[in-house]
């Protein structure tokens, strides 16, 4: 991704940024609690700015869909909230993101805990080569000491709630790597699920999928939010507008607007946001 | 550019230009393929006559006493028993000694020394060492361990024999390490891997076939080395497999066979020579099998 320029974007820096405020406190009255909150969160690419005082929430057991066009920051926030970019030297984060509690971009935050709380799917599928059960079983053996039964009957739940169970229960000992596309992708959420974690974040999950599959994941997305606060990154607007409960509309590294999806899409209060999803840039 | 400043492309005006132009378009062609081809011969043809007289006169010289007689002085039968036993005890350490440094610094420079000035040094080193010439490795375990312990020894060929094969384990692990993708590397760590486990069992696993491959080359090429052996095992005719004395190889005794003046010896220099060449043959072939199998 390709960090956004600062030079168009200063003019209205300090609007919009009162204005995400703003519609994340609507979103909050439309449900209930906040379960991650991000505080003026700045995120640096070595010298380059890529998001810009970013404040909003996810709201708990609800589906977040992220918009916006290509470098606008999006993929970079869903990467913040799960430390990925600790990965990489030269990327930091400035500012706050809550979750129960702590500021997860601070230093000294146990990832690999932080990381089983809050978990990602990404956008190609990525099984690990090994069979489809060691696949979902090494996330849970990271994590917890569980007997064969108790393995057994959790790879069944993880698998059954990614609506994949009944197509690879009698080949759980086969090789991962010979399932199709779709299924890689409902195995990598059910490997994701099956580690119990509290946030799911999901980075463009169909955007190497046909239709079919693409449909299958979003009913799936649906279902698995009466238990995980989701975060989905899209660019596929008619998804985020089937999928989420609340949208947040990025621009050059700036959250434009964040309302939950049905008045987004109907009636933006930005005429960024009213040019992006009429089509007129992106 | 406007419409209107562009004639329209008609087929070619000067048909005896464009028929002058294709024919010295063919001859270049012809002369360039006939150029290649002479080469590729001229190649084949030395590679041919190597091969051939190698299998003539190593399978002339091929007999049972080969393999179950050690090397005797020149009129009585001897055989290779102590150099192919010596061979392989030597390259057997070296690569045991050599993989697992070689794989973990190859680790290293894929894993944890991305774009680090000191992963460069050390990439660069290695690489170095992967071209040196064998001898002067050799040499230098001469002055390492030869010298101050008084004596050519074993293990002292196990030592030169380990210094080259690292490099090329460490130049393959890298290679193969890198070519997994990050979205792999970071499917582990968002399931909150640590790092190092992501390492052991997603990274190696994934490129393990191609690491095998590279070790398995790495053991050809060591099982040929002659250069780096005469200063450090020096070679014996007794039969030993005691690593603190002088110890036989094949090459070794193909290197002082083969210059000696007497028959006998003469072809079991021919049926060594044979042996390690269907020894590489054979690895060769194992390593591609090995690649093609992981595709």
């Amino acid at each position: 991704m390709t960090p956004p320029s600062d030079a168009e974007t200063t003019s209205g820096t300090t609007q919009n940024a009162s204005f995400g405020g703003m519609q994340a406190r609507s979103a909050v009255a439309l449900n209930e609690t906040a379960r991650v909150t991000v505080r003026n969160l700045d995120f640096y690419y070595g010298a380059n700015k890529a998001l810009k005082g970013i404040n909003f929430l996810l709201p708990e057991k609800q589906v977040t869909g992220m918009i916006g066009p290509s470098g606008c920051g999006k993929s970079t926030l869903l990467r913040v909230l799960n430390r990925m970019y600790s990965l990489y030297p030269g990327q930091r984060a400035e500012g706050e993101v809550l979750m129960d509690g702590e500021n997860i971009i601070a230093d000294g935050v146990d990832m690999n805990a932080l990381r089983a709380k809050i978990g990602m799917v990404f956008q190609k599928p990525t099984p690990f080569p090994m069979s489809i059960y060691d696949n979902i079983a090494f996330g849970i053996r990271l994590h917890e000491k569980l007997n064969k039964a108790q393995m057994d009957e959790r790879i069944e739940w993880a698998l059954s709630r990614a609506a994949i169970w009944g197509e690879v229960k009698d080949r759980l000992n086969s090789s991962a790597m010979g399932l199709s596309g779709g299924q890689q992708q409902r195995l990598c959420i059910a490997r994701t699920i099956a580690v119990r974690p509290e946030v799911i974040l999901f980075d463009e999950p169909t955007s190497a999928l046909d239709p079919i599959s693409t449909l299958k994941i979003e009913e799936l997305i649906d279902e698995l939010k009466r238990d995980f606060t989701i975060a989905i990154v899209t660019h596929n607007m008619q998804q985020a507008a089937r999928c989420a409960d609340q949208v947040a509309f990025f621009y050059l590294g700036e959250l434009i607007e964040v309302a939950p999806a049905g008045q987004l899409f109907t009636a933006p209060k930005h005429p960024k946001t009213q040019e992006y999803i009429t089509g007129r840039f992106g | 550019m406007s419409a209107t400043t562009m004639q329209p492309l008609g087929p070619v005006k000067d048909q005896a230009v464009a028929a002058a132009l294709g024919r010295r378009r063919k001859a270049t062609d012809r002369l360039v393929r006939l150029l290649s081809f002479a080469a590729t011969g001229i190649g084949l043809i030395f590679l041919a006559s190597i091969l051939v007289t190698l299998f003539f006169k190593g399978f002339g010289a091929m007999n049972p006493s080969v393999f179950t007689e050690v090397t005797k002085p020149p009129g009585s039968e001897g055989g290779l028993l102590n150099a192919i036993v010596g061979s392989l005890i030597q390259v057997a350490l070296a690569t045991a000694i050599g993989t697992p440094i070689g794989m973990l610094v190859g680790t290293f420079l894929a894993e944890y020394a991305k774009g680090s000035s000191f992963g460069n040094v050390v990439r660069f080193v290695s690489d170095i060492l992967l071209s040196a010439p064998s001898i002067l490795i050799g040499l230098f375990v001469y002055q390492l361990l030869v010298l101050p312990f008084g004596g050519f020894s074993g293990w002292a060929g196990v030592a030169a024999l380990t210094i080259i094969i690292i490099p090329i384990v460490v130049r393959t692990t890298e290679d193969m390490l890198t070519l997994i993708p990050n979205t792999l590397r970071e499917a582990v760590i968002g399931l909150g891997s640590p790092k190092w486990k992501m390492i052991v069992t997603i990274c190696w696993r994934s490129a393990i076939s191609g690491i095998i491959t590279g070790i398995l080359l790495g053991i050809a090429r060591i099982a040929g080395e002659t250069a780096p052996l005469l200063f450090t095992s020096l070679g014996n005719n007794a039969w030993t497999t005691d690593l603190t004395g002088p110890m036989p190889s094949l090459p070794i005794t193909i290197y002082s066979y083969a210059g000696s003046p007497f028959q006998d010896w003469i072809e079991l220099a021919w049926a060594g020579a044979l042996l390690i060449t269907l020894a590489v043959l054979l690895l060769n072939i194992l390593a591609r099998s090995v690649l093609g199998r992981s595709k």
